[in-house]
């Protein structure tokens, strides 16, 4: 199915992660589940503080619709990189999805506290990640109504 | 399909909902969904922070796993409820998704900017109506993890109080 933005183009999503292997395993997810998403990838908290504010090689970037965070990122973490955007009353209203590999309650609360959308941990097993990858997609890209930029 | 077995008791969800009918399709596509949930409905936006804060009659009302909060209410509207529940530090981390009928782009930036989990309209088709509660199970009580239901920020251990939760002195 496809699916395309309210003005007639693709999605953009930022995928903040610093694993390449993850980084490939969610590009052929979404590759599977939708072609009309734009998948920009940030590998730290600063290149996607960066990317969102569009400094130095990201001036032209777009504003996502929707954000993927890793929690554990070199540089800067996901926990500060969450706490700047919802401070950020234009950055604000982009949902957060937190996608890590943990679990631990003390994450998952701070997490909520720190106002992210939702939180997902991320399933070792390859066929479980691509499904959870497909329902981000059907949740969030095609079920909900995005705040629009602006 | 192989149903995981779980031992976690069902999760709490509180819909807030002024509309009977929509009362009564929430928990019937629930229960079509088999979702393994207990709902409390709150009907206006007073009874909605009564519940969430334990006044009476809601004296031991669960804390909820996840909200669903409607826009339009009775006493307080959606929107105050939704202000409340997001400048509280204790309140502020539990999942609230609009389901709302209103699908006005002024509804949906300010609900975003209130700090709403997320937004969703609601469908006029029964069938559609449906199937996006079914969505709601899928994504929000099956791949999700919602703050546990344990957890109030008032209620973490004192540290500095020197007893620990069984009150024995710590030496």
């Amino acid at each position: 199915m496809k699916t395309i933005g309210r003005d007639g183009s693709a999605i953009e999503v930022l995928l903040v992660e610093d694993s390449p292997g993850d980084v490939r395993l969610t590009q052929e997810a979404f590759r599977e589940a939708n072609v009309a998403i734009h998948l920009h990838v940030a590998v730290d908290g600063v290149e996607a503080m960066a990317f969102l504010s569009r400094k130095g090689i990201h001036v032209r970037a777009p504003r996502p619709d929707l954000i993927l965070l890793d929690l554990n990122l070199p540089r800067m973490d996901g926990r500060e990189v969450l706490a700047h955007i919802k401070e950020d009353a234009g950055l604000k209203t982009i949902p957060t999805v937190i996608l890590t590999t943990s679990d631990a309650e003390v994450d998952i609360v701070k997490s909520y506290q720190l106002q992210a959308n939702c939180y997902l941990t991320k399933p070792v097993q390859l066929d479980a990640f691509e499904s959870l990858v497909k329902s981000i997609n059907d949740f969030w890209l095609e079920k909900l109504r995005l705040a629009q930029s602006g | 399909m192989n149903v995981p077995e779980r031992k976690s008791p069902p999760k709490e969800v509180l819909l807030v909902e002024d509309n009977p009918g929509d009362v009564r399709l929430t928990l019937e596509a629930f229960r079509e969904a088999n979702a393994s949930i207990h709902l409390s409905v709150a009907y206006d936006g007073v009874e909605v922070m009564e519940f969430l804060t334990n006044k009476p009659p809601y004296l031991d009302a669960p804390r909820p796993g996840i909200i669903l909060l409607d826009l339009h209410l009775p006493r307080m509207d959606g929107r105050e409820v939704l202000t409340k529940i997001k400048q509280d530090q204790s309140l502020r981390s539990i999942p609230t998704v609009i389901l709302s009928t209103s699908d006005s782009h002024d509804d949906v930036a300010k609900s975003y900017l209130l700090q709403a989990n997320c937004y969703l309209t609601k469908p006029g088709k029964l069938e559609e109506f449906e199937s996006l509660v079914k969505a709601i199970y899928d994504f929000w009580l099956t791949a999700v993890q919602l703050p546990p239901p344990t957890w109030h920020s008032n209620r973490q251990p004192q540290e500095a109080s020197g007893t620990d939760l069984l009150g024995e002195r710590k030496t």
